[in-house]
Order: structure tokens, then sequence, then C-alpha cells
């Protein structure tokens, strides 16, 4: 009876217990969000979110835009996409939607129109609302008149500028220039440049020239590509993945000899053991970023200083996870392996590394693809790899198509990294 | 070492040989393999070796030219250092803050969504799939360039670096998350059922308790890995040690007192971490009690 009541009361005070936890810990982590929440300063983050430059980021990360620019001086203009010079139109030729001449007429689809004449007069046809005149001069600012009635919020007028957002382009007049963009989606120039005799030749003609013997000079132009630098964003991936491989192969032959003085029972000598246990928990304790940090006042920019940092740092790891499954090799083999004769070479070959090889590899393999992302990050801090295009074409805050492009491959490099390495684990270790 | 496996017993010689055969194309590939890696390796080195700034035996006398720098100017000014730990006190908490608020909401939402991916546990099985690759994408984008946009969009400061991180975790805890949960009991899960318990109860009262040490486990290994993302992504300016470390490493030599204060502060808040973590998690999945 007395029993019962035992386990009773222990039943009940456990059921307790758990009640405090479940109803406990969701309270804990609630407490601890809101804490985060104005720890962060989240109001302010959430009223100040740039909408705008979130809207920017992704009408351009899929389309691109062609500027029509007029010089208010010299009447001269230009036709370029992006506004880049590596885009830019060859002198006397257009696309179909611009009409040059005596005025320049700027088709912007809809009914738009954008009339250039002269060396500063600006016309613009707007459907639904009426036509907008304006002249620029460097003494006199920009003179516009638009429609009666009040201006609309997507015109943005001032004595000195005026610019005018339409949903099928914009027109920005300055004192020095009028500006038209016209948006169209996709990536322009993707593969050949306006200067390239390929460009604008659709698939079938391409193929044809390809089986033509033109295949190599096509190549060349979409590899020398001067607008998306094909070449070299693909050998900034491979020095990424150069990066991880030397990092992760040379902490691996680093920690492999030095693990064994490292695990209990095989190094001799406690003192030898705790020395290069504080050594490895040193190499992960100042982590990659110190590294880095260190390493490139050292060498500088460039792949070299990444994969050095990233061996630094893992062969900490590697060394602690080495010299554990060293510590869980079963005993018995090695002692099989002795009662042949065998010396301590061959016990290690034969008694310890069969047993060791599998958990070894999968790690090695399982770090190669993590070192891969970090060889990213790596590389924007020192100035090396992928990371480094991406952060530069982040920071310039216009070329949002090309960081899409960057990240696709950045993704698409650690998918290649992560079967590669699941691959080669399947081959190695199951050892088909 | 060929001695070792060929035997002097008598035996049929048809099997010695053949066994002597595929021992000796076994080592061939494997020679091979090990030749393959070390061209590898070699290439790889000289290649990295002539893309980079300074070579690496160039650059090998100067390596402690940096440290020596910021610890002699530590050591004269140490009598600022204290001060100067209390300083960037209020950075390492951030830091910290933004590794921990990042594995707890990427282990929330991870968690959900291992459980919606678990072959026998999710509600619907046309998800699965869908929602596995959503995973595999979360994982496989890393922080910075998340970080990175989101800096764009939000501003400099701890919030990016947070949602950064806390998508890579989901992705990364969402898949061992699915893995244990694929291999709890059913058992719970059936009797919660015949009780007529809904998706929600079945996994709150069946499966959560089963999983939630190996669960606590994982996520408290993420958290010392996003300790350090937290510190690197500051870098990029996204708050915290790392962001000011930039700060003082730019100002140059005459405040590397600063920058000494931060690389300890790191250094000691990762060790610690890594220590406790590492003692917690072995008392939560050896069975101990918490």
């Amino acid at each position: 009876m007395s029993d019962i009541t035992a386990t009773y009361f222990d039943t009940s005070r456990g059921m307790s217990r758990m009640r405090l936890w479940i109803f406990g810990l969701p309270l804990l982590v609630l407490v601890y969000l809101v804490y985060i929440f104005f720890a962060f300063d989240g109001p302010r983050v959430f009223a100040e979110a740039n909408g705008d430059n979130g809207k920017i980021l992704m009408a351009d990360m899929v389309s691109y835009k062609v500027h029509v620019t007029r010089d208010n001086g010299s009447g001269a203009v230009e036709i370029a996409v992006e506004g880049e010079r590596k885009g830019r139109y060859p002198e006397g030729s257009s696309p179909d939607w611009v009409e040059t001449g005596a005025e320049t007429v700027v088709d912007l689809g809809s009914g738009y129109l954008v009339t250039l004449s002269g060396t500063s007069d600006m016309r613009f046809d707007i459907p639904n609302y009426g036509t907008v005149i304006a002249s620029a001069s460097r003494s006199g600012g920009v003179e516009a008149t638009f429609p009666d009635g009040p201006i609309p919020d997507w015109i943005n007028a001032a004595r000195n500028r005026v610019a005018i957002t339409t949903p099928e382009g914009r027109v920005n007049i300055t004192r020095s220039r009028t500006e038209v963009l016209r948006y169209f989606p996709g990536w322009e120039l993707f593969f050949f440049t306006l200067d390239s005799r390929y460009y604008g030749m659709g698939p079938g003609a391409l193929a044809a020239a390809a089986f033509g013997g033109e295949a190599g000079a096509i190549w060349s132009d979409v590899w020398n590509n001067q607008v998306w630098r094909h070449k070299e964003v693909i050998w900034a991936l491979f020095e990424t993945v150069l990066m991880a491989f030397l990092g992760t192969a040379g902490a691996a032959l680093i920690a492999l000899p030095t693990a064994f003085l490292a695990a209990r029972n095989f190094a001799p000598l406690g003192i030898f053991r705790q020395v290069t246990r504080r050594i490895y928990d040193f190499l992960r304790g100042v982590d990659g970023l110190i590294w880095t940090v260190v390493l490139s006042r050292a060498y500088g920019p460039g792949p070299l200083t990444g994969a050095l940092a990233i061996m630094l740092t893992d062969t900490g790891t590697f060394g602690k996870l080495f010299s554990e499954a060293l510590e869980n090799v079963d005993a018995k083999q090695i002692e099989g392996v002795r009662s042949t004769g065998a010396g301590g070479l061959a016990r290690a070959r034969f008694g310890v590394f069969p047993q060791l090889v599998p958990v070894l590899l999968s790690q090695i393999l399982y770090y190669l693809e993590s070192n891969t992302r970090s060889a990213t990050v790596i590389g924007a801090i020192t100035g090396g790899g992928i990371g480094l295009l991406l952060t530069q074409a982040i920071i310039t805050q216009k070329d949002w198509e090309e960081v899409t492009y960057y990240i696709v491959l950045i993704v698409l490099m650690v998918f290649a990294m992560d079967s590669l390495s699941g691959w080669l684990r399947r081959k190695l270790i199951k050892g088909s | 070492m060929t001695d070792l496996t060929a035997s002097s017993a008598p035996q049929p010689s048809g099997v010695t040989t053949s066994y002597l055969a595929e021992v000796r194309l076994r080592r061939l590939y494997s020679g091979a393999g090990v030749l393959i890696f070390v061209l590898l390796l070699v290439a790889g080195f000289l290649t990295a070796n002539d893309r980079n700034a300074g070579g690496f035996l160039n650059g090998l006398p100067n390596i402690f030219d940096f440290p020596a720098d910021v610890i002699s100017e530590a050591w004269e000014k140490a009598y600022d250092l204290p001060a100067l730990l209390w300083k960037y006190l209020p950075s390492l908490i951030e830091t910290v803050n933004i590794a921990g608020a990042a594995t707890l909401i990427g282990a929330l939402i991870g968690g959900l969504l291992s459980l919606l991916v678990t072959r026998g546990l999710a509600p619907s099985r046309w998800a699965i799939i869908p929602i596995r690759r959503l995973l595999d994408i979360f994982r496989a984008v890393p922080e910075i360039v998340i970080a990175l946009i989101l800096i764009f969009i939000l501003g400099g400061g701890p919030v990016p670096a947070m949602i950064a991180i806390a998508v890579h975790t989901t992705g990364a805890l969402g898949k061992l998350f699915s893995e244990v949960a694929e291999n709890a009991p059913h058992g719970p899960l059936e009797g919660l059922r015949s009780v007529g318990a809904g998706w929600t109860q079945r996994m709150l009262f069946g499966v959560v308790p089963q999983v939630a040490p190996n669960w606590l486990s994982y996520a408290l290994l993420r958290f010392e890995i996003n300790i350090r993302a937290s510190a690197i992504l500051g870098f990029v300016g996204a708050g915290g040690l790392g962001y000011d470390l930039r700060n003082a490493m730019s100002w140059g030599p005459g405040k590397f007192d600063e920058a000494a204060a931060i690389f300890i502060l790191l250094f000691v808040t990762i060790v610690t971490v890594d220590q406790l973590g590492g003692s917690l998690r072995n008392r939560l999945t050896k069975g101990a009690r918490v």
C-alpha cells in the first residue's frame, strides 16, 4: 500500500515538474524573444526599413534598363544598356524603339513617347495625363510645364531637377543632361556584348555558326564578355572552392599525425597530450575571423590567405575529432594484428586505420562542403574569390542582377560540393 | 607488407592468386586516389600561391608581425585593458544575442518543418519534397548573402545578421531534427491516436518528448557554430563584436589595444560556449539529468 502511495506521489511530483517545463519553457522563450526585439531596436528597424530599396532590388534582379542620355550642353545622344560604357550602342546604331535623327524619339511603349529635340528640349506624352514640356539650361535650371491641375506624386519637380516615373519608364532631367530609362525583363548582354558579331543572333543561327566552325569564336565572345565578366566570375568561384579544398585537406594532413599525440590510448606521455590538446583548443577558439584578420596582414588579399585561415581553424577542429575517434578505436583488432607479430607501423596500418578511415573521411568531407560556405565569407573579408565579387556588387547598390547571378552561382557551387562530398563518401566508405 | 596477406599455409592456389590479384587491384586504386589527391593539393597550392597578393614563403616571416604589434601595444597599455573589455561588453552581448536568437528561431521553425518532412509523421505526403528542397536551399545559401541583402533593405545592425543566421540554422537543424524524428519509436504516437489526438497533439506529446534531448543537443552545437558566424558577419557590417573589430582594425596602429580587447573577448566567449555546450551535450546524449 505504502509502495503505491510513494509511487503516486513520485509520479504526481514528476507530472507537476513536467507541467512546469511545458508551460515554463515556452514562456522563457517568449520572454527572451521579446527582450531581443527591444535589445535589437526592433521598432526602429521596422519603421526605417527601406521598402523602396527592397522594390528596386526585386525589380532590378530580373530586369535591366536601357539609358538614353542626352547631354543638355552639346545635344549629343548616347544609348547604353544599364548606362554602362561597356554596354553602349555604337555610334549611329540604336534599338528599334529609339528613332535618331534631327530629333530623338524614344517610344517607351503603350503610347508613352519622349521626344528630345534641339540641345535641351524635351517633350513627354503621357497617356491619360497630358504632355510635359521641359527645357534645361545651365543658367536657368530646368523649366517644365505640366498639364493643368495638381502635379501627381509620380512627378518630382524642383528648380534644378525633374523626375517622372511611369510604369513604362523614367525620365530624369537635370541641368546638364536628360535621361530616359526604359525597363526590360531579363538579363541583357548575358551572352554577347553589343560589339560581338553574334549579338542578336537566334539560337538556330548560333548553332549553325557553331557547326560552321565558329564554335571557338562564339565561346570566346561569351567567355570574355566584358559586362558580365564570366571569366572572372568562374575564376572567383574556382578560387573559393580552392580555398575550401586546400584549407580542409591541409588541416586534415596536419591533424592526422598530431591527433595520435592527443589520444589517451596512443600518447605515451600525459604532458604531450595536454600540450597538443591545448593547441587544438587555441586554434579552434581563436576562430576563423581572427585568423583571417591576422593572416591577411601577412599575406594580403587572395585565396592563399583564406585557405590558411580555414586550415588553422580546422586543424583544431579535426585534431579534436580525430583524437576522439582514435580513443574510440577498438583495441581487439590491434591486439589481433599484434598477435601476428606486427610492429608499430603495421599495427597502425592494419589495426587502426581500417577502423578510423571511414569516420575521418566522412568528417573531412562534411567539412569540405561546410568550408565552401565559409570560404565565401572569408573571401569577402580578405578579398578573394566569389565573396569579394559579391560584396563589391552589393556595395555599388545598383547591379542587383549581377548580385543575383553570383548568388545563383554560389548556391549551385554549394550544391555541387555537397553532392561531390556525398558521392565521394559513398565511393570511399562503402567501398564500391 | 605483402607478407602479411600472403599465407604459407597450404591452400587451393586459385583462391590465393585471385585474392592477391584483388588486393593488388585495390592497392592500385588506393594508390591512384592518393596520387590524384596529392597532385590536386600541390597544383592547388601553387595556383593559390600564385594568385595571392603575397606568396606563402614571402609572407611567412611576417605572420607574427601583426600579433606581435597587437600584443606589445596591449601590453604597454595594459592598465587600459579592463576598461576596454568593459567598453566592448555590450557588443559581446549583442554578438551572443544574435547567435542565441537566431538559434532559437531557427530551431523553432526547423523543428516544425522537420516534422512536416519526416516520413510517417508528415501530415501531407505531397508537401515533403518541396519543403525538403526548401530546407536544402536554406542550408546552401551562405549567411553572408542574406545578411548583405538585408543590410541594404533594413540598414546595418544586428537584425539582418540574426535573420541570415536563423535561415541557415533552420535549414541545418530541419534536416538533423528530421533524421532524429525518423528514428523515434511510433508506439506513443499510436497510443495518442487511439485516444483521438490530433496531429499537433500527437507531435507535441508523442514525438517531441522522445526527441527533445537529441534536438537540444543539436541546437546547442548550432549555437556554438552560430556564435562564430555572428562574429564574422559583424565584420561585414552587421553589428556586434565583429563590427567593432573592423573599426578597430581600420584605425590601425595606436588602436591595436582595442583590437586586443576584442580578440580576448571573442576568444574567451567562444571557448566558454564550446566548453559549456560540450558538457551539456554530453549530459543530454548520455542520458543524465539536466
